[in-house]
C-alpha cells in the first residue's frame, strides 16, 4: 500500500515529487531543529533557573534573521508550487485514448466495476477485482451509489472521491503485471474499513482472455447435487446477486458468476478459500458486523449445497 | 444625574493612596452560592472556562486511549465498528470544539484585561454567557455521546452519510443542535474580545503597544464571527434536511452533497488557524522573558498573524482535493496553501533568533515554548506537503494526515498551552508551579508525543487510510501502531503529571511575588493573584515593554504604573481611541447578574426541546431566552455612560 514508489505513468511523477516534498521537508525539520537546540544550549543561563536574576538585554534588533529566512524560503516554496503545477499538468490526462474504460462504482461497503463497450454484449460487470492490461492507460469513471467513498490504488493513482450525484474521471495505468491493493478512503460508516479491491494487472493478451471468459455465463448444473445447490441459491441470495446464465438476477449485491475467479470475498476481507466462503455465508455479521448481506439461517445442507454450487462459478 | 457627574475629570492618586477597600467593595463577587451563578469578573470566567476545557482535554484523551488499545494489534474486536465510529468522532468534536479553541478564550479572558492595565472585558456579561452556553452545549453534546447517541460521522460530518436514511438515530441531531448552540457561544465570546481589543486598554496604550499575544486572539475572533455562522448554516440545514425534509444535501432531489463540504470547510480551516494563533501569540509572549529579550520582530510577527487568517480564508478546498474538482481551482488553492507558508516562516524564525540573541533560562515554560518551535515546524512541513495536490492525492485520509494534525494541535496547541500554564499559574494562583516535576512533566509529554505521532507518519505513507476500525496484518503498519498506542500512553502519563502539578503546588507550591519571572507586561505589575478590582490605580502606558522600561534603551518611554487614574464610582474602567489609545470615556461596568446564566438554561431547553421534538418545551426555553434577555438589556441609571472625560 505504500507509495513511496509507484508503477506507471500516472504515478511516476508524482512519487518523484513526493520524494521531493519529502526531502525538502525532512531538511527543513533538521536545519530548525539544529537552530532550536543550539540557540538553547549555547548562551543558556546555567543555575536552578531564577529567572529573575538574569539581566535583561535588548541586543541586537535580529529583523534580518527573519528577512533571510524568509527569502529562503520563497526560493524553495516557489520552486514546489513549480513542480507541483508540472506534475498537476503531467498527470491531467494520459498521453494517449485509453482503450478500456471502467465505471467503477463505490457502494456501502464493496465496489462494483462495469466495464464498459459500444457492444452491449461485450459489457461486463463485476466486483471488488478489476483486472486491466498492462502499458495501456485505463479510464475510470466514478459514480457514488449510497454515501461518498474514495477509489485509491496507491501504488498506481492516488485518490478521486465517488460522490452520489456527480460523476467524477480519472485515469490509471501500470506499466508492469502485478496485484495491486486499493481501499475505499473517505469515511463511509461502519465498514469504512472493510472496503478494499485489488487492481489486477496482466499483459494485454492475457487481459483479453479473462474478459473472454467473464463474459461467458456460468456454465449449467453438471450434477443433481450442484443443480439443488443452484436452486437453494436462486432462492435465498437470487434478490441480491447475480449469478448470469441462471434465475438469480438481484443487482444490489455483486455479481457471482465468476466469484471463483476472484482471489478474495467480501471486498477483500477474507481469502476466497472454501472455508472462509462458508464462514462468510453462514454469518457475514459476525465478520463484517453492519454488512448489507443479512444472516440466512441457512441449515446445514443448505449451506453445503450453496457453497458446492458456488465453487463451481470459475 | 448632575453635569458635573457626565463631565468628570477622574481622581489621580499614587498607588499608595488608592481606596482598595472601598473598590475591592465595588468589584467584589458576592461570597457563595449566588454569587458563583451571578459573578461576571473575567477571571474567574477566565478560569472557569479553562478548568472546563481541561476536563474536556482529559476526557478526549480517554476516548483516545480506547481506540488505540483497538488499534495496538491488527484485527482487534474490543470495538464494535459504531462504538469506534463514536469515538473518533468525539473525539475530535471534543479536542477541536470543546478543548481547543475555549482554552485559549479561558487564558485571553483571564489575562487580556490584566495585559491591557483595564478592569474588565468590554461587554462583562457577555463574557459570563459565552462561558455558560459552552459549558451547556459540552454538556447537550456528550449527553448525545453517554445515551450512545454522539456523533459518528467525524467531526467534519460530511453527507449523505449523516442523513436520516445512512443514520436514522439521534446522533446527527445532537451533534448538529450543539454545534449550532456552542456556534452561539464562540460568537458573542469573539465580539467580546474584538471590542475589547479595540476600546478597553490602558491609556497610552496605542496599536503598536498591545502584547503580542492579543493579535492571536484578535484575529482568531475576528475570523470566527466571518466563519461560524458557515458552519452553524451547514448544520441548521442539515438537521432540516433529517426533520423536515428538507433537500439542501439530498441528492434525490438534486441537492448537493458537496455543498456540505464548501460550507464546513470554509469554517473549519480558519478554524485550525483561530485555535493555534492564539497559542502561538502566548509563545510570542513567553518565550522572549526567558531568553531575557524582547521578541525579535514585534511588527512583522503581528503582521504575520493577521497574513494567515487572511490567507487562511482561501484555502479551505485543499480538505477537498480528491472531490474531482477542475484542475485550475486545485491550482490556485495549491498555490494558496504553500504560500501560507510564509507568514509562519516569520513567526518560527523570530523565535528561533529570540533564542538565538538571548540568553535561555531553562524553565519548564521555556522547554514547552521552545520545543512548541520544533513541534510547529513537523506539522508545517507535512502541512505544506498536503498542500501540493498530487502529493495529497496520495496523502489525504492516510494516517500521514492524522500525524499531521495532531503536530499541529498538540504542537502548537497543547504545548504552549502547557508552557502558558506555567508561565501564568502563579499570577492565577499566587504559587508557582513545581520546576521538578515540571521537567518529568514535559519530558514525558515531549517523548510521549513524538513516539505517538511521528510513527502516523510513517503508517501514512505506507498506505494506512484513516477512520478504520481494525486493519489488516502484514501490511507494514503492525509494529507502527503497536509502537503508536504505546507512545498514547507515555503522552497520557505526561498530562497527569501535569494534573498532579497542579494539584500538589496549588497547596504546597512556593509562593509567587508579584512579577516572579521579571516579565514585562502589564499582568505582573499588579499582585499574584490579582485583586477583584485589577489594578487600584489604573496605569499609564508609555511603550511596549512598560516593567522592563529603562532597561532596554528607551529613555524617552515612561509608562505611569505609580500613579493613575482611580475611578471608584461604581464599577469603572477607561475607553480609548482605538489606534491612539487616548482615553475618550469612562466606561460605566455592569455588576454581577443572573441574566447570563438563566438565558443559558432557558437556550438549554429550548435545545432539548428541539432534540426531542417537544416544541412545546421549544418554545418555554425560547420564552425564558427573550425574558431573560429582557432583564439583561433593562435600562440602568447607574449605567449611564460618561461621555467626554477631560482625562490628561
Amino acid at each position: 500500500m505504500s507509495y513511496l514508489s509507484g508503477f506507471g505513468n500516472r504515478a511516476y511523477p508524482v512519487v518523484q515529487l513526493t520524494w521531493g516534498v519529502t526531502a525538502l521537508s525532512l531538511a527543513v525539520i533538521v536545519i530548525c531543529t539544529g537552530l532550536v537546540l543550539v540557540g538553547t544550549l549555547r548562551r543558556r543561563v546555567r543555575g536552578t533557573g531564577a529567572v529573575d536574576q538574569v539581566p535583561i538585554a535588548p541586543g541586537e534588533s535580529g529583523l534580518r534573521w527573519i528577512v533571510i529566512s524568509v527569502a529562503v524560503s520563497s526560493v524553495f516554496l516557489f520552486a514546489s508550487l513549480v513542480g507541483t503545477v508540472i506534475v498537476l499538468a503531467a498527470v491531467a490526462a494520459p498521453s494517449r485514448e485509453p482503450k478500456v474504460t471502467i465505471e467503477v462504482t463505490g457502494q456501502q461497503w464493496w465496489w462494483k466495476a462495469r466495464y464498459l463497450s459500444d457492444d452491449p454484449s461485450r459489457t461486463l460487470i463485476t466486483a471488488n477485482e478489476i483486472h486491466i492490461p498492462t502499458g495501456e492507460p485505463v479510464h475510470i469513471r466514478l459514480i457514488g451509489a449510497d454515501v461518498i467513498h474514495s477509489f485509491w490504488v496507491p501504488k498506481l493513482t492516488g485518490k478521486t472521491d465517488t460522490i452520489p450525484g456527480q460523476e467524477n474521471e480519472m485515469w490509471l495505468e501500470a506499466d508492469r503485471p502485478g496485484r495491486y491493493r486499493g481501499q475505499c478512503t473517505e469515511f463511509c460508516g461502519w465498514q469504512h474499513a472493510h472496503m478494499a479491491f485489488f487492481v489486477v494487472a496482466q499483459p494485454p493478451m492475457e487481459f483479453d482472455n479473462w474478459m473472454a471468459a467473464q463474459l461467458q455465463p456460468a456454465a449449467a448444473a453438471a450434477s443433481p447435487d450442484i443443480q439443488r445447490g443452484e436452486n437453494t441459491f436462486t432462492f435465498h441470495c437470487g434478490m441480491c446477486h447475480t449469478v448470469r446464465g441462471t434465475q438469480a438476477g438481484g443487482t444490489v449485491a455483486p455479481d457471482l458468476t465468476h466469484l471463483m475467479s476472484r482471489s478474495t470475498i467480501a471486498a477483500g476481507t477474507l481469502d476466497n478459500t472454501p472455508g472462509n466462503l462458508s464462514g462468510w455465508i453462514a454469518n457475514p455479521q459476525a465478520i463484517k458486523p453492519g454488512a448489507r448481506m443479512p444472516v440466512l439461517y441457512l441449515s446445514g445442507p443448505e449451506l453445503q449445497n450453496v457453497r458446492t454450487y458456488l465453487a463451481t462459478l470459475n | 444625574m448632575t453635569v458635573s457627574e457626565i463631565e468628570r475629570v477622574p481622581e489621580i492618586l499614587p498607588v499608595s493612596a488608592a481606596p482598595r477597600r472601598e473598590l475591592e467593595e465595588i468589584w467584589k463577587t458576592k461570597p457563595g452560592i449566588g454569587g458563583w451563578f451571578s459573578t461576571v469578573d473575567h477571571k474567574e470566567i477566565g478560569k472557569r472556562y479553562i478548568v472546563t476545557a481541561f476536563i474536556f482535554l482529559v476526557l478526549g484523551g480517554v476516548e483516545a486511549l480506547i481506540m488505540r488499545v483497538q488499534l495496538a494489534r491488527p484485527e482487534q474486536s474490543l470495538l464494535t465498528p459504531e462504538q469506534y465510529n463514536q469515538l473518533f468522532s468525539t473525539h475530535g468534536m471534543t479536542m477541536i470544539f470543546l478543548y481547543a479553541l475555549p482554552i485559549l478564550s479561558g487564558f485571553s479572558n483571564y489575562l487580556w484585561p490584566l495585559i491591557f492595565g483595564s478592569r474588565d472585558m468590554a461587554f462583562p456579561r457577555l463574557n459570563a454567557v459565552s462561558y455558560w452556553i459552552y459549558l451547556a452545549s459540552g454538556i447537550f453534546m456528550y449527553v448525545g455521546f453517554a445515551i450512545g447517541a454522539g456523533p459518528d460521522d467525524g467531526w467534519f460530518n460530511y453527507v449523505p452519510y449523516a442523513e436520516r436514511p445512512y443514520n436514522p438515530g439521534l446522533n446527527m441531531d445532537f451533534y448538529s443542535l450543539g454545534m449550532i448552540f456552542l456556534g452561539i457561544s464562540t460568537t458573542v465570546g469573539s465580539a467580546n474580545f474584538v471590542v475589547t481589543f479595540l476600546l478597553n486598554r490602558a491609556p497610552g496604550m496605542s496599536l503598536n503597544r498591545v502584547p503580542i499575544m492579543s493579535w492571536g486572539t484578535l484575529t482568531a475572533s475576528a475570523a470566527n464571527l466571518l466563519v461560524v455562522p458557515s458552519v452553524s448554516l451547514a448544520f441548521f440545514m442539515l438537521w432540516m434536511d433529517r426533520q423536515f425534509g428538507t433537500h439542501f444535501f439530498d441528492v434525490s432531489q438534486q441537492g448537493q452533497p458537496l455543498l456540505w463540504q464548501h460550507l464546513f470547510w470554509i469554517f473549519a480551516h480558519p478554524w485550525v488557524y483561530a485555535i493555534v494563533l492564539p497559542a502561538m501569540g502566548m509563545v510570542s509572549e513567553g518565550l522572549p522573558v526567558f531568553c531575557r529579550r524582547p521578541l525579535v520582530g514585534y511588527t512583522p510577527v503581528a503582521l504575520a498573524t493577521v497574513a494567515t487568517m487572511i490567507l487562511g480564508f482561501g484555502v479551505w478546498v485543499h480538505h477537498m482535493f480528491a472531490t474531482g474538482l477542475p484542475t485550475l481551482a486545485l491550482s490556485f488553492f495549491s498555490s494558496a496553501s504553500i504560500l501560507i507558508t510564509l507568514p509562519s516562516v516569520v513567526s518560527v524564525f523570530a523565535w528561533i533568533a529570540t533564542i538565538w540573541l538571548g540568553r535561555p533560562v531553562i524553565t519548564t515554560a521555556f522547554l514547552f515554548f521552545a520545543s512548541m518551535i520544533v513541534l510547529f515546524v513537523i506539522g508545517g512541513v507535512s502541512g505544506f506537503m498536503t498542500g501540493s495536490v498530487p502529493v495529497d492525492w496520495q496523502l489525504t485520509d492516510t494516517y500521514f494526515v492524522v500525524a499531521h494534525i495532531h503536530y499541529v494541535l498538540i504542537g502548537i496547541n497543547v504545548f504552549p498551552v502547557v508552557g502558558a500554564l506555567y508561565f501564568w499559574f502563579p499570577k492565577m494562583t499566587g504559587r508557582m508551579l513545581d520546576e521538578r516535576l515540571g521537567k518529568w512533566n514535559f519530558w514525558t509529554m515531549f517523548v510521549g508525543m513524538n513516539l505517538a505521532f511521528f510513527p502516523m507518519h510513517l503508517s501514512g505513507l505506507f498506505g494506512m487510510p484513516r477512520r478504520v476500525y481494525t486493519y489488516p496484518a502484514g501490511l507494514g503498519w503492525d509494529t507502527i501502531n503497536l509502537i503508536v498506542s504505546i507512545g498514547a500512553f507515555l503522552f497520557a502519563i505526561g498530562v497527569l503529571l501535569l494534573l498532579a502539578n497542579v494539584l500538589v503546588s496549588l497547596r504546597g507550591g512556593r509562593v509567587a511575588g508579584a512579577n516572579p519571572w521579571d516579565a514585562p507586561s502589564l499582568e505582573w505589575a499588579t499582585s499574584s493573584p490579582p485583586p477583584s478590582y485589577n489594578f487600584a490605580v489604573l496605569p499609564e502606558v508609555g511603550s511596549l515593554y512598560p516593567l522592563w522600561e529603562g532597561r532596554l534603551g528607551d529613555a524617552a518611554a515612561r509608562s505611569s504604573l505609580a500613579e493613575g487614574a482611580v475611578l471608584d464610582h461604581g464599577r469603572e474602567t477607561f475607553s480609548v481611541t482605538p489606534l491612539e489609545g487616548m482615553p475618550d470615556l469612562i466606561l460605566k461596568m455592569p455588576g454581577d447578574s443572573y441574566a447570563p446564566f438563566i438565558l443559558t438554561v432557558g437556550m438549554s431547553a429550548g435545545f432539548s426541546g428541539l432534540i426531542v421534538h417537544w416544541w412545546w418545551l421549544a418554545a418555554a426555553g425560547a420564552a425564558l431566552t427573550a425574558l431573560a434577555m429582557i432583564v439583561w438589556l433593562w435600562p440602568e441609571r447607574k449605567l449611564a455612560q460618561i461621555a467626554g472625560a477631560g482625562y490628561g
